[in-house]
């Protein structure tokens, strides 16, 4: 287990209060001068020596993502966005952050706003945290009390100001550039990529966007050294994460373990282990819903980590780990999880409007038993074709989970499902059709 | 994608009070000048709550000649974003998550619980028109499921029992108190806690 002196988040559970005092005393804001005094280069040197990849669900290199933005600031200023709308179902530790610790947040803005040279800062914050974002407007009030930020921000000659703006409701504005569209006051719809953010993002300026964990632990590595955070977990997955086990296990909670913690640890230790013991283990959802599940064999050895995760064709995501135990129907499970999708999608692409929707139709009648043999098949085409069909990554993350039920428990969904098909002789039809447009009476 | 449709009965007009008027303005300034549009969200919430929590066409014309925006944009905004109610819901206005880890611990019981006491169908106003309730997607308290969100507070680690109390208090009109209804502290593995033991200790 991770050695207390290690973890970053030290408030995680509240126990010393989320003040500035308070925040003062357990290391934030000490000395952020003399970090940005070191210059530009140095930070993100040391970002990228520390290995940081992104918490929000992707892994991008955090370092590499902030050399990005333009090295001159032009006749277009730079903007800092933290994407704090915490939407993927499993996932709750932004929550937990923002209103215990929003200090490390706002000193990482800082330090962060400088690297990239940026003088304002958003902060998007889901519409349902409001209480959260109360908390984190607290702390920002305290922190311009105190001239931590606003003109020459605790004293290193740089000006930033922050601002929260709040989502209101659309997971599709997790997507980065759907965050920008909703920031500039539009619906949330993702926009084409390149040109990337960092060049062209918000009002067309260069923006850097990263997620409110990604951002918090900044401040610490750059206390503690890019070498201490490379030195915890493994080559490329590096440094500490805050993990949500929640699901079929008998103590839910977030706890902040080392990267690569194996998953059966996790759950066992942290979590009280499984509802039922760990043989009533079903399959685990290792990073947030739009992950494919694990089931069971595997998870006895799995590790958490970025790369162990993509091995299994699974993934990290936002480390949101959701435990299904063998009282549930996983065929339901997921036909929820196709419900969220369903709901969810912008409506942008055809392949995610329609084939979000009709995934999930026929999960529900799979889970019933009520769909036939051939549909399996015809699940599986309908996710090919939305993965990789689309102009942002939620494409995939409504084809990746079913696609993960086909592959673990196509076995289950054929047992159940087991009548032939209305249309029997081969109509040579030309593509994917709906059974029920078919002629019955062929 | 969901469907929202605006409400039969419209008033005709709108208008910010002094209060919802500073605080527009506030927002307004957050943003570089000539960007107001960006504001077009907050500023439907500020409606929204001076409005008895329902935001009518009235005010989404309004919020566009205040904006110097065509209005068709602010209506697109609305209708996009679920957390816009365009009719009325009631004083308190309560969200069940039912995304599948909500599900999987029994956030069926929490809907059967609203049914029985504010409405048959969802997004249907109480009997005294008071509250209504609705399922909603992934609220973001998962270790804490399952859960529903009542106005702007969480309301955690319910079950049914629980549930119902819950939605008497607020049919009496009286505010519960947000947070666990198991008595943990905040996202802690409740009585099984192994880390940062001297800071809980201290």
């Amino acid at each position: 287990m991770l050695k207390d002196n290690d973890r970053i988040f030290q408030n995680l559970y509240n126990d010393l209060g989320s003040d500035v005092i308070s925040s003062q005393k357990r290391g934030d804001w000490v000395n952020t001068k003399e970090i940005i005094n070191k210059g530009r280069d140095w930070i993100i040197n040391e970002i990228k020596e520390s290995q940081l990849r992104g918490r929000g669900g992707a892994g991008f290199p955090t370092g590499l993502k902030w050399s990005f933005a333009p090295k001159e600031v032009g006749s277009r200023p730079h903007y800092l966005v933290i994407n704090g709308d915490e939407s993927e179902p499993g996932t709750c530790k932004d929550r937990d952050i923002l209103r215990f610790e929003p200090h490390k947040l706002i000193e990482g803005c800082l330090i962060t706003s400088y690297a990239v040279q940026a003088h304002v800062c958003y902060i998007y914050i889901r519409g349902e945290y409001f209480v959260e974002g109360q908390k984190l407007q607290t702390a920002i009030n305290e922190a311009y009390e105190k001239n931590l930020i606003g003109k020459n921000a605790a004293g290193s000659g740089w000006d930033l100001d922050v601002y929260i703006h709040y989502g209101a409701g659309a997971y599709i504005c997790g997507e980065e550039t759907a965050l920008l569209e909703s920031i500039e006051g539009k619906k949330g719809q993702p926009r084409l990529k390149p040109p990337f953010p960092a060049l062209i993002g918000l009002y067309g300026c260069p923006t850097i966007i990263n997620n409110v964990e990604t951002i918090a632990v900044v401040p610490t590595i750059l206390r503690k050294g890019g070498k201490w955070f490379a030195s915890l977990g493994r080559e490329k997955n590096t440094g500490t994460k805050i993990f949500c086990i929640s699901g079929n296990v008998n103590n839910p909670c977030n706890v902040e373990e080392e990267m690569s913690i194996p998953l059966k640890e996790l759950i066992e230790v942290h979590a009280g282990g499984v509802i039922g013991g760990w043989d009533n283990l079903q399959a685990v959802i290792p990073g947030g819903s739009s992950m494919p599940l694990i089931p069971k064999e595997k998870c006895e050895t799995l590790t958490m980590d970025f790369d162990s995760l993509i091995a299994e064709k699974s993934g990290l995501g936002t480390a949101g780990v959701v435990v299904i135990n063998k009282d549930q129907d996983i065929i339901k499970c997921m036909a929820r999880i196709a419900k969220f999708y369903k709901h969810e999608s912008c409506g942008q692409c055809t392949p995610c409007r329609e084939g979000s929707g009709w995934m999930w139709r026929m999960l529900e009648r799979m889970a019933k038993g009520e769909a036939s043999k051939d549909e399996v098949d015809m699940l599986e085409d309908v996710t090919k074709q939305i993965e990789g069909h689309t102009i942002c990554a939620f494409g995939e993350g409504s084809a990746w989970p079913v696609q993960g039920l086909l592959r673990h428990f196509k076995n289950e969904i054929k047992k159940r499902n087991k009548f032939d098909p209305i249309v029997k002789e081969n109509k040579n039809i030309p593509y994917l059709v709906d059974q029920h447009l078919l002629d019955k009476n062929a | 994608m969901s469907l929202k449709r605006p409400a039969k009965d419209q008033p005709d007009h709108f208008e910010f009070s002094s209060t919802s008027l500073e605080a527009a303005n506030n927002i307004i300034s957050n943003y570089p000048e000539g960007k107001q549009q960006s504001a077009v969200m907050a500023l439907l919430y500020i409606a929204q709550k001076q409005n008895n929590n329902w935001i009518p066409l009235a005010a989404m014309k309004y919020i566009a000649k205040f904006l110097n925006m065509p209005y068709i944009q602010v209506y697109e905004v609305a209708t996009f974003y679920s957390m816009y109610n365009l009719s009325p819901v009631g004083k308190y206005l309560v969200q069940v998550c039912t995304t599948t880890p909500c599900m999987i611990r029994g956030a069926n019981k929490l809907v059967e619980a609203c049914k029985e006491k504010i409405s048959k169908n969802e997004s249907e106003l109480s009997s005294d028109k008071s509250c209504s309730w609705k399922e909603v997607e992934c609220l973001g308290a998962c270790v804490n499921s399952p859960m529903m969100q009542i106005n702007d507070n969480y309301y955690e680690d319910l079950d049914k029992n629980k549930t119902l109390k819950i939605l008497d208090k607020i049919l009496k009109g009286e505010t519960p108190k947000s947070g666990s209804y198991r008595g943990r502290i905040n996202n802690e593995p409740e009585n099984n806690r192994k880390t940062l033991m001297d800071l809980k200790n201290a």
